[in-house]
């Protein structure tokens, strides 16, 4: 028992954390841009790039960074509206245009990383960890203690932010009732660069915590877009919450297939992607509006 | 004829085989997304499961995956469009009645899973070393000949796919089908069954996608997982379609032929390159046929040869083209 949950439980939370952080901005977009935004991934990975470059020019440690990259990939996400998704938005509810541009957007984003860090896999800081105990009986490591903290942290605030001020609320607004939210005078612009720049911020945090974890390769955010959908999707499409919710879900049934609960796995590790999958079918066939009965776009 | 031109003609001959089975593929795009209004970004993945099962069905007894049927080439590539096509029925009817979003989303996840399947179960394909001993049409003494022959055969294969689809496009369905497109609502109030129709649209434009995927195999005498990379397959099959304008089948393959025509020759460019900066050239490339992706949404979204009315096509005269 305790094997499985200093071996996979924490595993699963950890990847758990850092799919949340991406499906909320998934999530976010989708339900106030009204499109799935499928270099979110990619954004991810760019993000963990940019806190690579930053660790390299300071030699500080990555979380220390990490802010700093935060802040660079909301720019980047507030960026990329700018130049390749606001140019297609119509106006007439036709979005369908945008998630082909995002698509091509994945690609240039990995691409671009790749151009510039190779694709040799690597990681922030060489080193070992050495696990601590809690309570004698569940070990854990130090990176991974940091990764769930932070992203708890992450989360509340995300929270707090959205039900407390005037801008939150009015992102949740937009997200409920575009139109309503507009004849209220909410001002669009300012709405959808605030969720570009909290999806990025997210994203980035998500694609650092993935980096410390385990290592960084350009195609890591690409195989993070399904788990993440699936997340978005459980969570209800437009709850913030619900999405890492349903990213603590997915991450934990990903690693639960691979326990050998009676002597064998009950799927080979090279199948882990399936999971999401097939949660994703699973939700889309049955339930469309995810476990919190929200909306189906 | 010196070696020069001939190496020049076998290129061009290369270029042209790739390019009209790419032809073959963007027609299936079409028939999903130009028509449509399908978005299938699993192009990848139909193709690379045409490929392997026209392969396995063809192949000669190895002992390093499933073969050993030595059936005839067009069963091959008949049962390849059979099997692309019952896995985009059953991926379709889980999603094709929510927003093409979900779509999207469904058919990445079936390409990443057909990767797995692909990459992971050495019985059934190598695994990651790919299948070599790929039976090939025509071989002939020169490799003239045989490139002449092949490219005989694929020109055949998109001539008859290119008369199939104008006619159905022509036909009440294909008016029902751009209508479906247009206006779900206005469909469905017209009663036409909008999910069915478009479940339609999809299985048989990704039969298309699996035929290529079998074309391109037996071409290459050649195929492993990385087959189902979505940067060279699915992306370009949706460059190559709107650029040369979605909801036009010639545009579709006048697109392939385009594209990747261009993607070719960058790639003869980076290979002049020092080796150091080979590799970096490469990534530059697909970074910048996203940016072509990019202009071509923005600048010139209708493609090279825009999609026309039905209407239009039987008028006269520049004068009824305001459509």
């Amino acid at each position: 028992m305790l094997e499985f949950v200093n071996l996979y439980l924490v595993n699963g939370i950890v990847l758990g954390c850092v799919y949340a952080l991406g499906a909320i901005g998934i999530t976010m977009i989708f339900g106030i841009l009204r499109f799935g935004h499928f270099a979110h991934g990619d954004m991810m990975t760019a993000g963990a790039y940019i806190a690579l470059a930053l660790v390299w020019a300071s030699g500080m440690p990555v979380l220390w960074v990490l802010p700093a990259a935060m802040l660079l990939t909301a720019a980047l996400g507030a960026g990329l509206h700018w130049a390749f998704y606001r140019p297609l938005d119509t106006g007439t509810g036709s979005t369908i245009v945008i998630v082909i541009a995002s698509f091509g957007v994945a690609l240039m984003l990995r691409s671009a990383v790749q151009l510039f860090f190779g694709v040799d896999i690597t990681t922030y800081q060489r080193g070992f960890q050495t696990p601590i105990w809690i309570a004698d009986t569940i070990r854990i490591l130090p990176r991974h203690l940091w990764i769930i903290g932070l992203t708890i942290a992450l989360v509340v605030a995300l929270h707090l932010f959205l039900t407390r001020s005037r801008l939150g609320k009015a992102m949740r607004a937009m997200s409920d009732n575009r139109a309503l939210a507009r004849i209220s005078g909410i001002g669009t612009m300012r709405v959808v660069l605030a969720a570009w720049a909290v999806g990025g911020a997210l994203a980035a945090a998500g694609g650092v915590f993935l980096g410390i974890d385990t290592q960084l390769s350009t195609q890591m955010g690409w195989n993070l877009l399904l788990p993440m959908f699936a997340a978005a999707v459980l969570g209800g499409i437009g709850n913030p919450v619900g999405a890492a919710l349903g990213a603590l879900v997915v991450g934990v049934a990903e690693e639960l297939v691979t326990f050998p609960w009676f002597g064998e796995p009950l799927l080979s590790p090279a199948y882990k992607s399936a999971v999401s999958f097939a949660i994703l079918v699973a939700l889309l066939v049955w339930r469309p509006t995810g476990l919190t009965r929200g909306r189906v776009f | 004829m010196d070696q020069a031109t001939l190496g020049l003609l076998l290129y061009v001959l290369g270029l042209a085989n790739l390019a009209a089975i790419y032809a073959v593929m963007a027609l299936g795009l079409n028939l999903n997304w130009g028509v449509t209004g399908l978005f299938n970004a699993g192009v990848a993945g139909f193709f690379a499961v045409g490929a392997y099962t026209s392969v396995i069905l063809t192949a000669p007894d190895s002992p390093h995956f499933l073969g050993g049927f030595d059936l005839p080439l067009p069963v091959g590539m008949v049962a390849a469009m059979l099997v692309s096509g019952l896995i985009a029925l059953a991926i379709g009817a889980a999603t094709i009645r929510l927003r093409s979003d979900y779509l999207a989303i469904g058919t990445i996840g079936i390409a990443e899973i057909l990767r797995l399947v692909l990459k992971n179960e050495e019985w059934l394909t190598n695994g990651v070393r790919g299948i070599t001993t790929i039976p090939r049409p025509f071989v002939a003494e020169t490799a003239l000949v045989s490139e002449l022959s092949y490219l005989a055969m694929t020109l055949a294969i998109l001539l008859v796919l290119y008369v199939l689809l104008e006619a159905a496009l022509n036909s009440p369905w294909g008016r029902m089908m751009r209508a479906i497109r247009d206006s779900e609502t206005t469909a469905a109030a017209a009663g036409k069954n909008v999910d069915a129709r478009r479940l339609e649209a999809f299985v048989l434009g990704s039969m298309l996608m699996g035929l290529g995927g079998a074309l391109f195999a037996h071409y290459l005498r050649y195929i492993g997982p990385e087959a189902t990379e979505p940067v060279t397959t699915t992306f370009l099959v949706w460059v190559m379609l709107i650029a040369g304008g979605s909801g036009n089948n010639r545009g579709a393959i006048l697109g392939a032929f385009v594209i990747w025509t261009i993607w070719s020759a960058t790639e003869l460019l980076t290979r002049q390159l020092p080796p150091e900066w080979a590799v970096r050239a490469s990534y530059l490339r697909i970074f910048l046929i996203g940016l072509l992706l990019q202009v071509v949404l923005q600048r010139y979204s209708r493609g090279l040869l825009p999609e026309r009315n039905p209407a239009e096509r039987g008028a006269t005269g520049p004068q009824d083209r305001t459509l």
